[in-house]
Order: C-alpha cells, then sequence, then structure tokens
C-alpha cells in the first residue's frame, strides 16, 4: 500500500492519540514561551485599574461548566484585579447552567483574599429572561433579583445599599461565553444605559466583538485563553490560562499542520492518478 | 377574530415598546416595565414546560423501545434526580454545601466540561480531513486561518521571534483581526441589524404571520 493511500486511511485515533499526547506532554513538563500583552488586554486591565479604591462594579458570568477552561481563569484574575482595589462585586448569571460554578470561582477567590459575603461581594444568582432581565436591570437590580443565590433577600445585604440600577456602577465586567452575554449587554445596556464596559468572551466569538471595540463601546477585550494568559502576564500572575498556553500552542500548531498534511495527501493522490 | 385579535396585541406591544425606547417619561416606562416584568415570567413558565415536554417525549420513547432508549432512561432520571434534590434543599439549593452544588460540582460540571473539550480531537481530525484548498478563495481562507491560528497563540512569537516584530506572526495576525476580518464582520452586523429590523418591522406590521399556527 503506498504511502498515500495509507494517510488517507489513517484511523482518526492516531490523530486522537497525537492532541492526547501534545496536551498532556506540555502540562507536564511546561515550556516558557513568550507572551506579549496586546492593545485589548492592556485596556481591560487599564479600565479595572482607572477605577477609584472601593468602586462597586457589575460583573455579568454567562457561562456554564463547558466554558471552564477559558472563562474560568479569567473570571479569577478579574476578581482577583477588583478585589485587589477593594472593589465591591454584584455578580450576575444569565445562564442556567452557570450559578453553582461561577459561585465556586467566587467563593475560591473571597477566600483567597479574604472577603465577606454580603459585605464585599454578593452573587444574585440566575435570572430567566436574556436580554429583558438586562434592560429590567436598568430600572432596579434588586426588584429584578430579589433574592441571592443564597436565598437571601437582596435589598438587605449592606453591598447592595447604595445599588440602585446601571447608574450605581462605574463598570460593567461581562465575562460570557455566547448567548447571552456581552454582544446583548453591548446592545441592550451599554447603547441604552451608556455605562463603561469590558468583556472577556471565548476565543472563537473573540472577532464577533472588535467591532464594537473599534466604536469604543468595549474598552477592553480578554478573547479565550490567550487573552486570559495576557491579562495574567499584565497582572504579574501566572496562572491557569497561562499554564494552558504551551498545549494550547502545541494543539494549535498540529491542527495547522493537519490542514496542510491532509490537502498534501489529496494533492499526491492527484498526481498519482494522472501518472 | 381569532387571528385579528393576537395581531393587534403584538403590533399594539411591539410598537408601545420601540416608542419606550426614546420616551423616557413615566407614563411610558412605567407599563414598559412591567411588560418586561411579564416577558421574564412568561420565559420562567417555558421552563417549566420545557421540563414537562423532555419527560413527555423520553418517557414515550422509553415505552416504545425507540432506538437509545436506555439513554433516555439515564436522561430522565438525572433530570429528575437533580430536580427533586433541588426542591428537597428548598431556598438556598444552589448555596456552598448542599447536595445540589455536590452533584452540579462532581457530575454535571465536569462532564459538560468533558464534552467540550472532545471537540480539540475532532477539530484535528476534521482539519486533516475535510478541509480541502481547491480554489484560491479557500486558499486565502486557509492562509488567514493558519496565520491566525499560530498568531495567537505564543508558539507564534517564538517561531519567528528573530524577525522584525512588525513581520512577526503575531503582527500579522492582528493586522487581519483589526482590519480585513473587522471589515467584514462589521458588514455582517449591519446586515443582521437591518434583517432583525426589517423582521421586526413585519411582525408587529402583521405582515410576518409564522409566528401563529405556523401560517405564513
Amino acid at each position: 500500500m503506498s504511502l498515500v493511500r495509507t494517510l488517507e486511511t489513517l484511523d482518526r485515533r492516531w490523530i486522537f492519540l497525537i492532541v492526547g499526547l501534545l496536551v498532556l506532554i506540555p502540562l507536564i513538563w511546561p515550556l516558557p514561551l513568550p507572551l506579549t500583552v496586546s492593545r485589548r488586554v492592556q485596556g481591560f486591565h487599564d479600565a479595572i485599574e482607572s477605577l477609584p479604591d472601593g468602586s462597586t462594579v457589575l460583573m455579568s458570568c454567562d457561562w456554564d461548566p463547558s466554558g471552564k477552561p477559558e472563562m474560568q481563569p479569567m473570571t479569577r484574575t478579574a476578581l482577583r484585579h477588583l478585589f485587589s482595589k477593594n472593589c465591591k462585586v454584584v455578580v450576575t448569571v444569565l445562564w442556567n447552567g452557570g450559578p453553582g460554578i461561577v459561585d465556586e470561582q467566587l467563593r475560591f477567590v473571597a477566600d483567597e483574599m479574604g472577603k465577606k459575603y454580603g459585605e464585599d461581594y454578593v452573587n444574585l444568582g440566575y435570572k430567566a429572561g436574556n436580554e429583558a432581565v438586562m434592560v429590567l436591570m436598568g430600572q432596579s437590580i434588586a426588584s429584578t433579583f430579589p433574592r441571592d443565590i443564597r436565598g437571601g433577600v437582596t435589598a438587605d445585604y449592606p453591598i447592595m445599599k447604595k445599588v440602585r440600577n446601571y447608574s450605581s456602577f462605574p463598570l460593567l465586567v461581562s465575562i460570557s461565553s455566547g448567548y447571552p452575554g456581552t454582544k446583548e449587554y453591548v446592545q441592550q445596556v451599554q447603547g441604552r444605559f451608556h455605562i463603561r464596559m469590558i468583556a472577556g468572551v471565548t476565543a472563537v466569538s473573540a472577532p464577533e466583538y472588535y467591532p464594537y471595540l473599534q466604536s469604543g463601546q468595549l474598552l477592553g477585550l480578554l478573547g479565550g485563553m490567550a487573552g486570559a494568559a495576557e491579562y495574567e502576564k499584565a497582572r504579574g500572575e501566572s496562572g491557569g490560562a497561562t499554564r494552558g498556553m504551551v498545549p494550547q500552542s502545541f494543539a494549535h500548531l498540529f491542527v495547522a499542520f493537519c490542514i496542510l498534511a491532509g490537502n498534501g495527501v489529496q494533492w499526491l493522490k492527484r498526481r498519482e492518478a494522472h501518472a | 377574530m381569532k387571528r385579528e385579535f393576537p395581531l393587534l396585541v403584538t403590533a399594539l406591544i411591539g410598537f408601545f415598546m420601540i416608542l419606550s425606547f426614546f420616551v423616557p417619561h413615566q407614563a411610558v416606562s412605567v407599563p414598559a416595565d412591567f411588560l418586561q416584568v411579564c416577558a421574564v415570567i412568561v420565559v420562567a413558565f417555558g421552563y417549566v414546560l420545557g421540563g414537562a415536554n423532555a419527560l413527555r417525549v423520553n418517557f414515550d420513547a422509553i415505552y416504545k423501545r425507540q432506538p437509545g432508549w436506555p439513554y433516555k432512561i439515564v436522561l430522565v432520571v438525572s433530570l429528575l434526580a437533580m430536580v427533586i434534590v433541588g426542591a428537597i434543599e428548598g431556598k438556598g439549593f444552589q448555596g456552598e454545601g448542599t447536595r445540589f452544588t455536590w452533584m452540579y460540582e462532581r457530575l454535571y460540571s465536569p462532564m459538560s466540561a468533558t464534552m467540550f473539550a472532545l471537540l480539540a480531537f475532532f477539530i484535528a481530525s476534521a482539519a486533516f480531513r475535510a478541509f480541502r484548498i481547491r480554489t484560491l478563495e479557500a486558499g486565502l481562507l486557509a492562509l488567514a486561518a493558519l496565520i491566525v491560528m499560530i498568531g495567537r497563540v505564543p508558539i507564534g512569537d517564538w517561531l519567528t521571534g528573530a524577525l522584525p516584530p512588525n513581520l512577526r506572526l503575531s503582527a500579522i495576525q492582528e493586522w487581519i483581526m483589526d482590519n480585513p476580518q473587522n471589515a467584514a464582520k462589521r458588514a455582517i452586523l449591519i446586515g443582521a441589524a437591518l434583517g432583525v429590523m426589517s423582521t421586526g418591522l413585519r411582525v408587529i406590521l402583521g405582515l410576518e404571520r409564522s409566528y401563529l399556527s405556523g401560517e405564513d
């Protein structure tokens, strides 16, 4: 059997095995790779950095466990950044599969930084209704989310005493991996209530938000794990995203190789047929 | 009347909600807020209907022993288990240390992440088998894809580190993303927005009636 025929009929499990090894090996033995902080990530970092200490910030975490590898590092780094400036964080979730995993991140970072629930942060949990919920929050946050994720009355928490609607927040941080998320916040909230906004999104959806960056509706953008790794670098941290960069680099390189190899095989096959 | 009344309600509420975007006066904003709350309540009832429908469809498939029926048993049992445990926990069922949270963190979360992680394997396999460059346009697309794919991760700069900064893969991919990609995306967004506006107007004016019992 010729090489072309062998490659053409290659069992896809070989490809799966190579991908698995390319991801696994660099996780065990990491390599130092250069990482540059892009304008978009610097914009995200600077928007938080420019907040007055002690500000109350709205953070909408619209993702679920399927987006964990990309969204978890950026959520944790953004929370650490906000807490390090003594900002108070009001968290909402518009994905029905998300409240649990978002609460896990909040508890993790809050415990690490000694922050108190209800005073320094609050998780208002999930509310069904997508864009309708976003618009309702423009009238009153407490009446849109009457109870938080723990079942407590939202308005009773000290952190919520000064919170009315979007006008109470100097910044909206949207961490989202799809619909409803950043795009809907730009369209329904940023455009209507003129709140300053930054976003962290999945790599695959990041190109969708470039027009909003160009128009100034988004001040900064973290695109996928690479964006999260750049943000960690800008913050001087080395977290999950930085560790994930080497496996992701090798996986990208292998996919690029697969595209070229697949086409090379087809080209050789055509040449053999003509010969 | 059976058809005209829903069309009239749609038209009135549609025009009113458009008006509420431009008129912040209380006479408009208060009823508009009420309608938004109604929308949220209707969506919440949608979940109840969705859950009931999932149970009905799957019970039916199990009863008729349709292909893959054992998997449907797993689905029904999982659905009921989460609902029952959540209901028993009561208010604050999603809080720290509850049985519902344990099920979410130990079962749902890893299984959901695993399903998504499998994509990496299938993308690599599909790249080898399906991404065929047969035309000039496909060639340009593949070239842009390769540059962006490698340029967006640190290995791109590592491979082209010896070149001047403007010629490195990360700089070229930035240019592709900021210019041709952004221009195309903006055009798509504007086109889609115009489409949404015209469809919305057609619904409000009663020209688009497919939402009424599948009628055109």
